[in-house]
């Protein structure tokens, strides 16, 4: 068969040093032992994220996603985008949900695009997330197949958040309650916790940053339900998401006075153990709260 | 331009000039945007009241609100809205206007936080995350700012021990190599939607 290809954008948190290093190592691990190739975008930009808004207004936030898509077009041609970030997934997916429908922006945003030697001929389909191609591509008996390392007797709440999700939904599935990564869990054979009921609540995105005590109560709450669940640790498919939820768990306990220190994890780092790889293949030394459950099976 | 133009009918401004803003007229006051918002507690006006707002006329309590800038962009209120409005673009139109025409809040964190994220980006073309959270800290002054640095030196610290953080970006970091072509195509974009929206 051959080798499934698609044009990667891997967004700027996943760069080396930066917030989500250890989602793009684990990334590309996972894909090499699902021998599936990602074909980098060449000089891809930021995608403007969730608050790009304010700074950007609308059509300099399109032209960011336009600039990505005629490189796709012109470097990856007849490859679908896929992101591994939330935010880069939507960005990209709603720009050009924006262009097919006013004929006066493609014309402005080809206009732009022009000052930088580039047009949008807006030929390639909607940009996709990398859990679709899992899901969707590839499936999940597929990828039960190909288990060497099942991830017993690890209990995980699957901590969907809000842009891996809304609005666009991943594989048809409800806004509510989407069930998509509990099956991966299960089908890695770890134990997924079905009535997490924190999975679809948001972490404050960037206002986690900028209003900490307005928006840590809602990592407050995702944390401590993954506590009274039972929860080994929480994996997420969205960078911001794993970054909040991680990395202000002291700031949380100050304020809140817990003694919370759970790990959270992506779904790749799940698939790369599962299938064999190694600590440093998931990046599982990108954690700050180290999940040693994983290593444990990682370094069985 | 003429502000005069609008300030019977500020319905019809939020239709031309604000992102998505011609959806605003289809909402039908029914509140399950306002019961969907994480942030719900803290707004001043709920997105159900801000389009009644819009449609009663009252633009400078709209623009002046602290509401839009409350947005996380988790998209509840949207998939929720029964008449399918586009709410979260809505208020970060909303938000825009407001602040390109000096109404938005002193001193709002997320309008500034936003304000630096932008000015990040489009510097290299990649957003440098040292630098922006320098930018944040430091924003009310030198003092101030190591204050704030000192009292979040334990997650600093431990992103770089994770290697997700990289003391080094100050220099530079990351970027995109056309970095000209890409600053001019912003520029471009800018100048067509200040344009087409009269945007001073």
């Amino acid at each position: 068969m051959a080798k499934k290809q698609y044009s990667f954008y891997p967004g700027c948190s996943s760069q080396s040093g930066a917030s989500s290093s250890n989602y793009l190592t684990s990334t590309q691990s996972m894909v090499n032992l699902l021998d599936v190739q990602l074909n980098e975008i060449p000089d891809w930009n930021c995608c403007g994220a969730s608050i790009g808004y304010a700074g950007g207004g609308e059509l300099p936030r399109i032209a960011l996603s336009a600039r990505n898509l005629a490189l796709s077009e012109q470097h990856n041609p007849g490859q679908e985008v896929v992101a591994t970030c939330a935010a880069c997934w939507l960005a990209t997916r709603e720009a050009k949900e924006r262009l097919d429908h006013s004929a006066t922006l493609l014309a402005e945003t080809n206009e732009a695009l022009k000052e930088a030697g580039l047009v949008f001929k807006n030929e390639a389909p909607p940009a996709r997330h990398m859990v679709e191609v899992l899901i969707e591509d590839i499936g999940y008996e597929t990828l039960k197949s190909g288990v060497k390392k099942p991830l017993e007797g690890i209990k995980f709440a699957g901590y969907v958040g809000c842009q891996t999700n809304r609005p666009f939904g991943i594989d048809g599935e409800s806004f509510e309650n989407p069930m998509y990564l509990d099956r991966m869990v299960e089908s890695m054979g770890g134990e997924a916790i079905t009535n997490y009921d924190q999975k679809v609540t948001c972490c404050g995105g960037a206002l986690a940053f900028s209003e900490p005590e307005k928006s840590q109560k809602q990592i407050h709450d995702i944390i401590e339900s993954a506590y009274d669940h039972g929860a080994d640790m929480i994996v997420t498919p969205c960078p911001l998401c794993q970054a909040n939820v991680e990395i202000y768990q002291g700031e949380v306990n100050k304020r809140y006075g817990k003694k919370f220190n759970i790990p959270v994890t992506y779904y790749s780092q799940l698939i790369t153990v599962a299938y064999g790889g190694s600590s440093k293949d998931a990046a599982l030394d990108g954690q700050i709260i180290r999940a040693t459950k994983l290593e444990d099976i990682a370094n069985k | 331009m003429s502000i005069e133009k609008y300030t019977r009918n500020f319905l019809k401004e939020v239709e031309e000039r604000v992102e998505e803003g011609h959806w605003v007229k289809m909402c039908m006051q029914c509140g399950v945007c306002a019961g969907s918002c994480p942030l719900g507690a803290h707004w001043e006006h709920t997105p159900q009241k801000i389009f009644m707002m819009i449609r009663a006329g009252k633009r400078e309590e709209v623009l002046s609100s602290d509401s839009m800038w409350m947005c996380t962009s988790c998209y509840q209120c949207i998939v929720r809205c029964p008449r399918k409005l586009p709410i979260t673009h809505i208020m970060h139109g909303l938000a825009y206007l407001a602040k390109r025409e000096g109404l938005a809040p002193k001193n709002q964190p997320t309008a500034q936080f936003g304000q630096l994220f932008w000015d990040n980006l489009i510097k290299t073309g990649r957003v440098n995350e040292l630098k922006l959270s320098l930018g944040m800290y430091f924003k009310d002054g030198f003092s101030q700012g190591i204050k704030n640095a000192m009292a979040m030196q334990s997650v600093g610290m431990g992103m770089m021990k994770a290697k997700r953080l990289n003391p080094m970006e100050i220099m530079g970091g990351h970027g995109v190599k056309d970095k000209s072509g890409f600053q001019a195509m912003l520029k471009k974009a800018r100048e067509l939607e200040d344009g087409r929206r009269k945007l001073a």
